[in-house]
């Protein structure tokens, strides 16, 4: 590989952050074991959790290797302001409404953005774009369905539904921020311009809120801070709950 | 002459290729050895049948196996990894590493003729097909898109009511 140390480096910093918003999503999502509304649906969220983990150790193996360090030491031994994951995937499973409307945001941002990261200058961060994205475009057809079952159910769904859109719409913007680490891989051909997904996605996505009977919230309060480290309170918690063992054991091995 | 072309164009391309890379390949005897290596969670199919094994080459003077996951997160490659050192170990064969290739990407495409006749035989509906596997009705209706693993549905027969698996076309 004809990689300057710079270039290799950056791509190492951004599979990790890539990695960090599918750990923790993967790890809310595991949360409903046990607790779906029916046998059918857990089976589905435990399926989608274990597709957000093989994408999260094939983005930390790629990392680590550039980085020095173990999958297991990316995951379980970086504390909250190491870690780099949108803020959105960390909030609190909520409601089986509020769970559902955060993966449609998600699928739908994913979608198109793991859709360009295959065209990455990087073969294996186009690879595992690649993988990824046949993933999700099979969950967001579920999260579409859901949000139609849910916005056109009962009363109850409806107004479940739209108050979980109401309390997650200030968080999507962090999807299209982009910084100084993503703005030099965009330049080489290496990352996908975040910016230039806002307008398509927002097409798609209002369309579909539309159809639901839902209304789209307006466009007030926004929270980001995720990929510089400042978190909710929330993730300090998520990570104690999915790191014990790794602390209480180090280097326990599976 | 003809009929026989005919043939062929029902297997899709990518199976096509991975069939013709085994036949040509110097390592005949490895792949025939590898067909022991069955699929953890489908346990009739072998990574060949399943297309998992993709590929058995030199590299850096020694066998390189090269395979593919299903999904991302398919918890039964760590498995398969060490069934294909033991199966290789058990041969003499000491000098391999194993690759795990993700592009291009797992599809259904790559299951052989067999795999799918066997997969019905299991009780699980091929992709090419939501028939009942149990009693072949037509009538059958999604319970959920996502089933017992990552790669299959579930689905119920309106003919028998019998539940069964549908490996979904990926
Ligand atoms: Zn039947």
């Amino acid at each position: 590989m004809s990689q300057s140390p710079a270039l290799a480096n950056d791509l190492g910093l951004f599979a990790r952050r890539l990695g960090d918003d599918a750990l923790v999503l993967g790890q809310r999502l595991c949360e409903w074991c046990s607790n779906a509304p029916m046998l059918e649906e857990e089976l589905a969220i435990a399926n989608i959790a274990l597709d957000y983990l093989g994408r999260a150790r094939m983005c930390y193996a790629y990392a680590g290797e550039i980085l020095g360090q173990t999958e297991d030491h990316l995951a379980f031994l970086r504390d909250a302001k190491d870690m780099e994951n949108l803020l959105v995937v960390e909030l609190p499973r909520g409601d089986f409404a509020f769970s559902c409307v955060r993966q449609f945001l998600i699928d739908e941002f994913e979608v198109l953005y793991f859709s360009g990261l295959k065209q990455s200058a990087e073969p294996q961060i186009a690879a595992i774009a690649e993988k990824t994205f046949k993933e999700i475009s099979y969950h967001q057809r579920r999260s579409r369905h859901w949000l139609r079952r849910l916005g056109l159910g009962t009363p109850e769904s409806q107004q479940r539904t739209q108050v979980a859109l109401d309390s997650l719409w200030g968080y999507c913007q962090e999807f299209f921020l982009m910084d100084h680490l993503e703005n030099r891989l965009c330049q080489t051909g290496h990352a996908v311009d975040r910016a230039g997904l806002t307008q398509t996605w927002q097409a798609a996505v209002l369309a579909h809120i539309a159809a639901c009977n839902l209304v789209v919230p307006e466009d007030g309060w926004a929270a980001k801070g995720g990929r510089q480290g400042v978190h909710t309170e929330h993730l300090g918690h998520l990570l104690a709950e999915m790191q014990v063992i790794q602390r209480s054991y180090p280097g326990l091995n599976w | 002459m003809v009929r026989a072309q005919q043939q062929l164009t029902l297997l899709p391309e990518a199976r096509f290729r991975l069939n013709r890379r085994r036949q040509s390949s110097a390592h005949l005897p490895v792949y025939q050895l590898l067909d022991q290596v069955k699929d953890p969670e489908i346990p009739v199919l072998s990574i060949w049948q399943l297309g998992i094994l993709q590929d058995i080459r030199v590299a850096d003077n020694e066998l390189c196996i090269v395979i593919t996951p299903t999904y991302s997160g398919c918890p039964a490659i760590s498995m398969i990894k060490a069934q294909i050192s033991e199966v290789l170990h058990g041969a003499g064969i000491r000098h391999f590493h194993i690759e795990v290739r993700l592009s291009p990407p797992w599809t259904t495409d790559w299951l052989d003729a067999d795999a799918r006749r066997l997969l019905k035989n299991y009780g699980i509906a091929p992709p090419d097909t939501t028939a009942c596997p149990q009693c072949g009705s037509a009538q059958t209706e999604v319970i959920s898109e996502f089933g017992s693993t990552a790669c299959k549905a579930l689905m119920r027969c309106l003919s028998c009511h019998e539940p069964f698996d549908y490996f979904r076309e990926f």
